[in-house]
């Protein structure tokens, strides 16, 4: 079965043009291209399929909350043809065992690649590494390691672990938050958790570890990578980094691109998250750090989470929020309808970038004959009302119900065949 | 309730009959002037000392705020005929009302009641108008619960009749036939500048 | 229209002046008239749903409550289904499923009444919310400021201790400053929050310096286990440098009162001859307190629309 997509801009610049696939790679691009099935592309934007470094799918575990499944199915519908499913589930994907569980699951349910994050530390209890060496060899492949949803805070481990990586291409993804600072922590530290009486979680909880491991990082000559950068310093520290020729990459996610500590005064957990949301200055100094290529890419930091987990007090919910499905729009909103990011540069910070950080072959690929036909279609003029009971993640918490956003996906390909079509699961 | 107090036009549908509230003193006429209101005082101070046997153990509770006004002016009126200071207070009878589900909680006014206590006493209720009696039954109710007066009397400047209640006034200022689409105003120096009782059109609300 | 008494934010002045002038004549009515019960809330349902114990706070809303004829349902966190792990949201289901008019509301958690107003028809009052609020203790503190001063407008009232866990400290500044007094926050460094610059008042860390021109000291509980955290290093040099003693007492203006919003810590914040003496206001307070909460009740509850409070 082959496709051809009519009159699309690839990366939204140039000429309009027809893309044919088949056999799982793009075949020909031209004009007048036909193939067994066409998608009218006029007016969308083509660019290689999305690729996420920070999806918590919660299967095994939390199947209440996502499952492969649906958390694939809702990145498919997101744009994406890769995630990375970190590793804090129940068991904690600290094993050889755990890591090919959830990446056989993610093959079997078929709507887009799972690349398993493997745990730094056995039980992510930050004491002893995990057998890192094993993960990688597994069939899984992992090349991502990450404690997510907690601090690889002692310096020592953080050293070795950044160390011991280097012998299979590894990188270590910090989840950067200082716990002595940020015990019982609920919101930002700032003007807004004063008034609310929340305790805070201040950015220098976030800063002084990027800061040490940045240092260690360029002391032992590892990879670290920064998760859900969310502070103005933040990207004030990673850029020092770059600039000492340290091999850092960071990440943002949408939401810390859009909104900001004030949602708080509302009191729904719905906006709870960790790290917090900032403050404006903060959400500026991140659009800029993006723009202009300190912070390497967008992560979703998709992170379901049961309605009972929820629907509570903010101090007694748990942080995170869905993201899957609306990461392009948001980014859309923040980054390119701002004039911050054109398209093409959507496709390296969405796509090309995360895909080389986690080292994934045939994903973040060139629009060229011959590559992967790793693809998403994009309307960019298209708007959009999320109905967080119309998604496709199992979970509801989306901090964007009834926002009206813009850019939609119109098709998701995944080596040549369609996961998603006309914006639904094909 | 007594006149000059408003209520949200239209009321409560299917609420009890629609009776006049309230209504724009500047479209009313006079029905009583100041010497006219003064000489309904004076009558009424003459008649309670002779009705009460010259006014020993009587203490007069107005209901605010036109009600107490009244009373201070009986009682003044009564030391100026007969030398004798009659214990004088005001009773609210906000937290009493029977209407209270239907509007929005109102200020309290204040509740005075005099350091002779009113136990044994002859309480005289006194008020600016008396129409449905339903704030004369509240005032029984709010007196209950302040003490056991020896009897209750009721005195009023106006009774403009329509009576919901099996209530009278033992002192009337002045009968002033009304129909229900009509509104007294009762106008005291204290409050508005000037003595004056007015009737005009009224706007309709719930029956209170 | 639904109404809440949530933060002291949602008073405006004639919101707060209303309270205060009906607490008044109902403590008249309660104290000197001696009437002991009012009909007005006949009928009427008042849970007290408290997740923290608090014997003075729940006892006064209850007392409130029962003198307005209100039925009057104590739910307590311990040795309920809430203690068992039932949600807030499903408790507010079940007292909703009881026909509830208001639900008065303490918590642990910053907020927990905000999010309780979401799930009930009724009217919520809160009675204390982890660290953020107590509206009803700022109101009540009003009330007493005015009964000895006369006023409120333009008193220089001194909150010493420890603020950035405090929902008194909240509270009153929101309210005091709604009012016009002039408020100043004293506390070590440690013990104000971040952000605190943004508040509606002053802050210092010199408490002598304030003491002479302060018509209203109040000093705030502080717990000791707060020195565990190392927000100051023992109860003693916090009472030397934070504490209300009788020398420092001596620095007051003739008729500065000396507030408490209980329990206090005798020996830490106040020395025991400061809580006792003529300028102490703190069983007033608690006196008051009640009358405060017939108001509050009364002016949410007593009619078809509320009276006052934060639109639902």
């Amino acid at each position: 079965m082959t496709w051809v997509l009519k009159s699309v801009l690839l990366y939204g610049e140039g000429e309009p043009v027809d893309v044919l696939l088949a056999d799982g790679r793009i075949e020909a691009i031209g004009v007048g291209l036909s193939g067994d099935d066409a998608i009218d592309g006029a007016g969308l934007v083509l660019l290689p399929g999305l690729v996420d470094l920070h999806t918590h799918l919660r299967e095994p575990g939390r199947e209440d909350a996502e499952t492969v499944e649906t958390g694939t199915l809702a990145a498919a519908l997101g744009g994406f043809t890769a995630v990375h499913a970190m590793a804090n589930t129940d068991p904690v994907a600290d094993t050889a065992g755990v890591v090919e569980q959830v990446w056989r699951l993610g093959l079997e349910a078929g709507h887009c690649d799972v690349a398993p994050v493997g745990a730094v530390t056995v039980g992510l209890r930050g004491e002893h590494m995990a057998e890192l060496g094993s993960m990688a060899d597994s069939a899984a492949r992992v090349r991502v390691f990450s404690d997510d949803g907690k601090c690889v805070s002692d310096a020592s481990l953080m050293r070795r672990a950044m160390e011991y990586v280097k012998a299979f291409d590894g990188v270590i993804a910090q989840h950067a938050q200082e716990p002595r600072l940020t015990e019982g922590a609920q919101m930002n530290e700032g003007i807004t958790s004063s008034k609310l009486g929340l305790a805070g979680w201040p950015a220098v909880a976030e800063e002084a570890i990027i800061a040490r491991d940045c240092i260690l990082a360029g002391h032992v000559g590892g990879r670290l990578h920064v998760c859900h950068v969310s502070t103005a310093g933040s990207v004030e520290l990673i850029r020092w980094a770059k600039d000492k020729g340290w091999d850092v990459t960071a990440e943002v996610t949408p939401h810390h691109l859009l909104l900001t500590d004030d949602l708080a005064a509302t009191y729904d957990p719905v906006y709870k998250v960790n790290p917090p949301l900032r403050t404006q200055s903060d959400v500026e100094a991140l659009r800029q750090g993006l723009a202009d290529g300190t912070i390497d890419c967008v992560a979703t930091d998709h992170a379901p989470h049961a309605l009972e987990d929820k629907e509570s007090e903010w101090g007694a919910a748990s942080p995170g929020m869905t993201g899957l499905e609306t990461a392009l729009s948001v980014v859309a909103k923040a980054m390119v309808e701002t004039g911050l990011l054109s398209w093409r540069q959507v496709a390296e910070r969405l796509s090309e970038t995360p895909a080389r950080i986690g080292r994934l072959d045939g994903h973040g690929r060139p629009l060229e004959v011959g590559e992967p036909a790793n693809l998403c279609l994009v309307d960019p003029s298209a708007t959009w009302t999320v109905d967080p009971r119309t998604m496709a993640t199992r979970s509801r918490n989306t901090p964007y119900a009834g926002d009206v956003l813009p850019a939609r996906v119109v098709a998701t390909f995944l080596r040549g065949r369609p996961t998603v079509l006309d914006g639904k699961p094909a | 309730m007594t006149a000059g107090q408003t209520a949200p036009p239209g009321g409560v549908p299917g609420a009890a009959p629609q009776r006049p509230v309230s209504g724009d003193p500047a479209a009313a006429k006079p029905v009583l002037t100041a010497a006219e209101v003064a000489r309904a005082v004076d009558r009424m101070a003459h008649e309670l000392l002779e009705k009460t046997g010259g006014g020993a153990d009587v203490v007069l509770l107005g209901i605010p705020t036109r009600g107490t006004t009244i009373a201070a002016r009986l009682a003044r009126r009564i030391e100026a005929f007969e030398g004798l200071v009659v214990p004088t207070g005001s009773l609210d009878i906000t937290l009493y009302r029977d209407d209270l589900r239907l509007k929005s909680p109102r200020a309290l006014e204040e509740t005075e009641v005099p350091p002779e206590g009113i136990d044994g006493k002859l309480v005289v209720l006194v008020d600016d108008v008396l129409f449905s009696g339903r704030t004369v039954r509240a005032a029984l109710d709010a007196l209950a619960d302040l003490g056991r007066p020896r009897a209750v009397q009721l005195a009023v400047l106006v009774d403009r009749g329509h009576r919901e209640l099996p209530i009278r006034a033992d002192y009337v200022g002045k009968n002033i036939p009304t129909s229900l689409r009509e509104a007294v105003h009762v106008q005291l120096t204290e409050h508005d500048g000037q003595d004056a009782v007015l009737l005009g059109p009224a706007r309709l609300g719930p029956g209170s | 229209m639904k109404r809440h008494l949530l933060s002291a934010a949602d008073l405006t002045r004639d919101d707060a002046l209303l309270v205060l002038d009906t607490a008044e004549e109902l403590a008249q009515l309660t104290e000197r008239a001696t009437v002991k019960k009012l009909p007005t809330l006949r009928g009427r349902t008042v849970v007290n749903l408290f997740f923290e114990d608090s014997t003075r706070t729940r006892t006064s809303f209850e007392l409130a409550a029962k003198r307005l004829s209100a039925d009057v349902i104590n739910f307590s966190a311990k040795g309920s289904s809430v203690s068992k792990g039932e949600t807030l949201k499903d408790t507010a289901l079940t007292l909703e499923a009881m026909g509830s008019d208001a639900v008065v509301i303490r918590h642990s958690w910053s907020g927990a009444p905000v999010n309780l107003a979401r799930w009930v028809k009724g009217s919520v009052i809160n009675a204390g919310d982890g660290t953020h609020e107590h509206p009803t203790q700022a109101l009540l503190d009003a009330y007493t400021m005015r009964q000895r001063h006369g006023r409120i407008e333009g008193l220089r009232v001194t909150i010493v201790g420890d603020v950035l866990h405090s929902r008194v400290a909240r509270s009153n500044v929101l309210l005091l400053s709604t009012l016009g007094a002039d408020v100043t926050l004293v506390a070590p460094p440690t013990l104000l929050p971040v952000g605190v610059e943004s508040w509606p008042c002053e802050s210092t860390y010199d408490l002598d310096a304030v003491l002479p021109k302060s018509d209203v000291v109040m000093m705030l509980r502080v717990q000791r286990e707060r020195m565990g955290a190392a927000y100051f290093p023992s109860t003693r040099e916090y009472s030397r440098r934070y504490g209300l003693d009788v020398r420092r007492v001596t620095t007051l203006k003739d008729d500065a009162i000396v507030m408490h919003p209980g329990p206090m810590v005798r020996g830490m914040e106040i020395a025991p001859e400061v809580a006792d003496g003529v300028r102490s206001t703190i069983q007033e307070q608690v006196a008051n307190g009640v009358s405060v909460r017939m108001a509050v009740l009364y002016l949410l509850l007593g009619g078809a629309e509320s009276a006052i409070g934060t639109p639902e």
